[in-house]
């Protein structure tokens, strides 16, 4: 522990606190554009400098950890003129039309802008002309209104390990492109959108897909479904002022038919159906050997984009099992529509993710299009939903709960804690558990696999049989796991894990690319917490304890890994070029 | 062995035809002894025709013919005087410790440095001082870094030498970027043995094993030499396992500098070297803590590591004795402007700026007045004539508004416009910011939209505080020393000179005329001939008329390249 003053007030923190981190616990918040929780401070805005002892250079509190017997002054005349000259700069090299942004009323650029009273800027107009790269038509990547605080790039390269933003060119000409100045979508990007979430302007920001929505819900002909994501349920809550975690499930549902879908369902309930199929897969290849161990999860198509690209070799460890998002959308247009006499060209699903990716993964192969049509024809981020509820004049907070429609709605606890790190696997265990004893474990038996670490190994036992697992989640902790897999491999050695779950973004998907904006640990763990919460609440824990499930295979599937299960459930996976040309 | 050195100063290479008319005097006069006659890269004098220097006598000439030839090879090589007249004898003020050996000793050959007093300076920390009284050595010397920063490298050492690790490195700075300056070069092309030998001190004393020359690319010849000494430096038992057979062990190996100026910032090269793009990162932890792949690294100038043989073969205490009360030795500076002798100069420490130009440099260089000293390269200032007597140190041209910097020197007259100046500094600034923190980034274009709308004459007065106001934020706000110090031409020029940009944006007038778009052509009807030299030489057919009724200049299609200005016979353009 240091001591030391900070305006004055003397503060006591951990030896390597920031100055800017050391002045936040005393009240004080020294303005900031660059710096995110998440990652480590990089210094380039230059707005957050501070005095110490009264002159000399400035330090940057972002980055200059505090120490014992500094004299720190964060505010005087002289740093609100630099810090307000600095913000002027920035604002003049940034197009000013706020109004047509997808950040506007969301922007850390703007809020600073209205902080600090700006009301015109006497610096010169310095415009980039850059042109927008929206090759992806899961993220955007708008040059034109970055302000190069390197957030996109340091959580692409150090969290998710893609590297596919860098800089190119150099001074006032710098600026953030996929790697070698190619198209991102011809790029290693994996789409994962945690450049967007991360991003403190509209510089990188999900492809909107609102006004194709629109014209659906209005088009008379058009028979329209939504399904929603575990993960949206406990962050749409944060667009309209609700407190963090807070699980808005019925709400939705209502404004999701305020909004004219005919029918709504719930991805946990697809989070259900792939737990039965990637279960029984976890069985046969643990039993019967009929398939290489570790199983790795594939529910996340950000996580599949980088297996392709960097690990194509596991892709035979990889479950066939579609994505809780896949499996409803197929089943909308063949069973839903079957079962209500529907006819599935006029159908037009939509899914509502937290997540960018899944707007990649909707068309990502022919299996996509398993019921004989793009089995979703729209992919939104919860982003995009709550701007539609906004738009369409839906008083969210009025609105009383709503079930969901039946035979793609209902779900189990096991379902909706895939939006948590770990959620798959622990609902994945419990029904493992259930098909290896014949009897339900208890639902906290598999809590280790919860919480924030970036690896999470543990053993579980089912009826003694000791089932090494990993959970990994940030793409950048992704490598220590299959590294060891690889090395045990390679070695002939005894397997490290049986069963592996990767989700691409920290925190898993509470804390998607889709998400509201501003995600830290702490609300990460708030949203994670609304989902836990909701398993307690819900009557079934287990997926297989689901009767629309039992309903699903009796009717229409026969059985998990049935021969209809496989044409209408699972997909199979591909090497894919890091750079495609 | 004596050395004839030869070079030709106007580049025209007519070095070997001089050669053999020397050695056919030379065989003519049968002088005895042994001879031998030297072509060198560089001897530190420029512009100066063909130049020959007689060593060890020291007797240097410039601007010599053929026909000087006889009577130099009879009165300086066979009798051993100096010849009068053709006599080179500026250097008197100057002091060589840098470029003790520049030109004086053939740089591929390490027989060559050896014979110099060559490895002395590392025989003695390797095998008779203890690191400590090394440290002790290099701290009573004074010397500080020369890169620009003027930090006491005993102390940086130090902090190196603390921590425990298993990795520790020295990296040698060759990355020199400032244009106009080139004193490192001249250091790894004619004395890169010297530099290597500071590496292999630093490294025994700082625990490193490992040593990188960061040179940039555009420096072929220096690249090769440095190649060259780290080879036959290996041959000799000088670097690798057990050097000397101290027991201790190094290794060097070369970067190139692929073009950035912000990789002379230590942080950004360090980025560089690790394969990086060069950005500079935020301090601390500095580099003598956590610095090449997060281990400790001295990173030292070129400049400096030359100081360090010296210091150890005569001693810290010598070293001290010369220059001023806050910087000992010596410092090099790229001499240039409006000067009669340009070239390299080294000088002591505290000689003040009125002895480099006037007693060195030879004085002003046309009828013009001297106006100012730009120092410190492009993050550097002007200083007023005012200022001509103030000692040459670190701290003293910092509190006039510039640096010292790793020691551009330009002379200014009166026929130099300061916003002029300004702008092109700055829009060097511009071109090398790094681009990764907003205030230099956004900042250096801001500032040379000012100047170029004050250049213009499309500036108001109230442009002026707001360029102040971004000037100071850029200072204050920016990460590294680059971007801190590219405000310096503006500063430095508003400090002194603030009539002339008022001049600029108030009356529309430049009085140096450097400011084009100010000036207006014209022909003074009176002294015209009509001979239409100018009519023909304008290249956008601005002047019209013929050799009858006489010739006008029409404005609005005036480019303002001068031309006519300058083929005109009778004075009859005028330009104003």
């Amino acid at each position: 522990m240091i001591t030391a003053n900070i305006n004055g007030i003397p503060v006591h923190v951990r030896k390597g606190t920031s100055i800017l981190e050391a002045a936040r616990k005393i009240n004080i918040n020294i303005p900031a554009l660059c710096k995110h929780p998440d990652l480590d401070a990089t210094a380039a805005c230059g707005i957050c400098v501070v005095k110490n002892n009264g002159g000399g250079k400035l330090l940057r509190s972002c980055c200059t950890p505090l120490e014992a017997g500094m004299n720190i002054v964060t505010h005087d005349d002289e740093l609100q003129e630099i810090r307000k000259t600095v913000l002027e700069l920035i604002l003049s090299n940034h197009p000013e039309d706020c109004l047509q942004c997808a950040r506007n009323n969301n922007c850390e650029l703007q809020k600073m802008a209205a902080d600090f009273g700006i009301r015109s800027n006497p610096l010169h107009r310095i415009n980039k002309g850059i042109a927008p790269d929206i090759s992806t038509k899961s993220i955007n990547l708008v040059p034109d209104k970055c302000i190069l605080c390197g957030r996109c790039i340091n959580v692409c390269q150090n969290i998710q390990n893609v590297w596919a933003l860098s800089f190119l060119e150099r001074g006032i000409k710098t600026r953030i492109s996929a790697a070698g100045d190619i198209n991102l979508a011809d790029s290693p990007c994996i789409k994962c959108g945690q450049c967007s979430a991360h991003c403190p302007t509209g510089a990188i920001a999900e492809y909107d897909e609102t006004s194709r929505t629109w014209k659906a819900l209005y088009d008379t002909e058009k028979y329209c479904v939504v399904q929603i994501a575990p993960a949206v349920r406990v962050a749409i809550g944060e667009a309209f002022g609700y407190p963090e975690g807070e699980n808005l499930t019925g709400k939705l549902y209502a404004a999701l038919r305020k909004l004219g879908f005919k029918a709504v369902f719930d991805t946990s309930f697809g989070a259900d159906l792939t737990v039965m199929e990637e279960a029984t897969e976890f069985a046969q290849r643990f039993v019967n050997k009929t398939g290489p161990l570790p199983l790795i999860t594939s529910c996340c198509p950000s996580w599949v984009d980088f297996m392709e690209k960097y690990y194509s070799d596991m892709i035979e460890h990889f479950s066939t099992a579609k994505s809780p998002q896949s499996m409803v959308g197929v089943l909308s247009k063949t069973y839903y529509a079957q079962e209500n006499k529907i006819d599935p060209a006029k159908m037009f699903m939509v899914s509502v993710m937290p997540c960018t990716a899944k707007k990649y993964e909707i068309t990502r192969s022919e299996d996509m299009f398993a019921s004989g049509y793009q089995d979703i024809d729209v992919s939104l981020t919860t982003r995009e939903l709550a701007r539609m509820i906004k738009q369409a004049g839906i008083n969210f907070e009025g609105l009383p709960a709503e079930e969901p429609d039946h035979i793609l709605g209902d779900y189990t606890g096991a379902g909706v804690i895939f939006g948590a790190t770990g959620g798959v696997m622990e609902a994945a265990l419990r029904t493992a558990h259930f098909f290896v004893t014949g009897e339900n474990a208890g639902i906290m038996d598999f809590e280790s696999v919860r919480g924030l670490k970036g690896v999470k190994e543990t053993t579980v036992d089912i009826a003694g049989n000791k089932i090494k697992v990993a959970i990994a989640h940030g793409i950048g902790n992704v490598e220590y796991v299959l590294n060891k897999i690889q090395q045990a491999r390679d070695e002939k050695k005894e397997l490290p894990y049986h069963f592996v779950e990767v989700m691409a973004c920290p925190g898993g998907c509470v804390g998607g690319g889709g998400q509201p904006y501003g995600v830290t640990d702490r609300l990460r763990v708030s949203r994670a917490k609304g989902l836990y919460l909701d398993d307690i609440k819900q009557d079934y824990h287990y997926a297989h304890e689901n009767p629309y499930i039992k309903k699903v295979y009796d009717d229409f599937l026969g059985k998990p890994l049935s021969e209809k299960s496989h044409k209408l459930l699972h997909t199979v996976y591909t090497p894919r070029p890091l750079y495609r040309r | 062995m004596k050395l004839i050195l030869l070079k030709d100063t106007d580049g025209k290479k007519e070095e070997a035809v001089f050669q053999e008319k020397i050695l056919a005097e030379m065989k003519k006069e049968n002088v005895q002894g042994k001879w031998q006659v030297v072509r060198v890269a560089d001897m530190g004098i420029y512009n100066k025709g063909v130049a020959v220097k007689i060593l060890p006598e020291g007797f240097t000439y410039t601007g010599l013919s053929l026909d000087d030839i006889p009577a130099l090879v009879r009165t300086s090589i066979k009798e051993g005087r100096e010849l009068g007249e053709k006599s080179y004898g500026l250097k008197d003020k100057q002091v060589k410790i840098v470029l003790r050996n520049c030109g004086r000793i053939d740089p591929e050959n390490i027989e060559s440095y050896l014979e110099s007093g060559g490895y002395q300076g590392l025989k003695k920390v390797l095998l008779e001082l203890k690191p400590e009284q090394a440290i002790e050595e290099l701290k009573e010397s004074g010397l500080r870094g020369r890169g620009g920063g003027g930090f006491p490298v005993w102390m940086k050492w130090q902090f190196a030498r603390k921590p425990e690790s298993a990795e520790k490195f020295i990296i040698c700075n060759g990355d020199e970027g400032d244009p106009g300056a080139y004193m490192d070069r001249s250091v790894l092309e004619g004395d890169p043995h010297s530099v290597l030998e500071g590496m292999l001190t630093a490294g025994y004393l700082v625990g490193a094993n490992k040593g990188y020359f960061y040179i940039r690319a555009e420096y072929p010849l220096a690249i090769t030499r440095v190649q060259n000494a780290v080879e036959q430096a290996r041959a000799y038992g000088l670097l690798g396992e057990n050097i000397l057979g101290s027991g201790f062990s190094f290794e060097v190996d070369i970067r190139l500098g692929a073009g950035a100026f912000v990789c002379g910032e230590e942080t950004a090269l360090i980025a560089s070297v690790e394969g990086k793009r060069g950005y500079p990162s935020p301090r601390p932890p500095y580099p003598s803590v956590k610095g090449l792949w997060g281990k400790p690294t001295v990173i030292n100038n070129v400049e400096t590591l030359a100081n360090i043989p010296v210091v150890f073969s005569r001693g810290g205490k010598w070293f001290s004795s010369i220059g001023s009360p806050t910087a000992k030795g010596t410092k090099v500076f790229a001499l240039t402007g409006k000067i009669k002798n340009s070239g390299l100069v080294e000088v002591p420490m505290g000689i003040t700026l009125r002895e480099i130009i006037y007693d060195i440099g030879g004085g002003m260089l046309n009828s013009y007045d001297i106006k100012a000293v730009q120092t410190g390269g492009p993050s550097g200032g002007v200083i007023s004539r005012e200022y001509l007597d103030t000692p040459v140190d670190y701290e003293n041209l910092q509190k006039l508004g510039s640096i010292m910097g790793s020691g551009g020197m330009i002379v200014i007259d009166e026929s130099d416009c300061m916003v002029d100046l300004a702008k092109f500094y700055m829009n060097f600034c511009v071109d090398e910011s790094c681009g990764k923190c907003a205030p230099c980034r956004i900042g250096t274009t801001q500032m040379l939209e000012y100047l170029d709308s004050v250049s213009k004459g499309k500036a108001r007065e109230d442009d002026l505080p707001r360029l102040k106001k971004v000037a100071m934020a850029v200072k204050k706000a920016s990460l590294c020393g680059l971007g801190q110090t590219s405000p310096n031409p503006v500063l430095s020029t508003l400090r002194y000179f603030e009539e002339e940009y008022l001049e600029h944006i108030r009356e529309g007038k430049c009085r140096a005329g450097k400011c084009k778009d100010l000036l207006q052509y014209s022909i003074l009807q009176d002294q015209c001939r009509k001979c239409g030299l100018c009519y023909r030489n304008c290249p956008v057919n601005a002047i019209t008329g013929n050799n009858k009724q006489g010739y006008i200049i029409e404005r609005e299609k005036c480019i303002k390249c001068g031309n006519c200005f300058d083929v005109c016979k009778f004075e009859a353009i005028s330009r104003g």
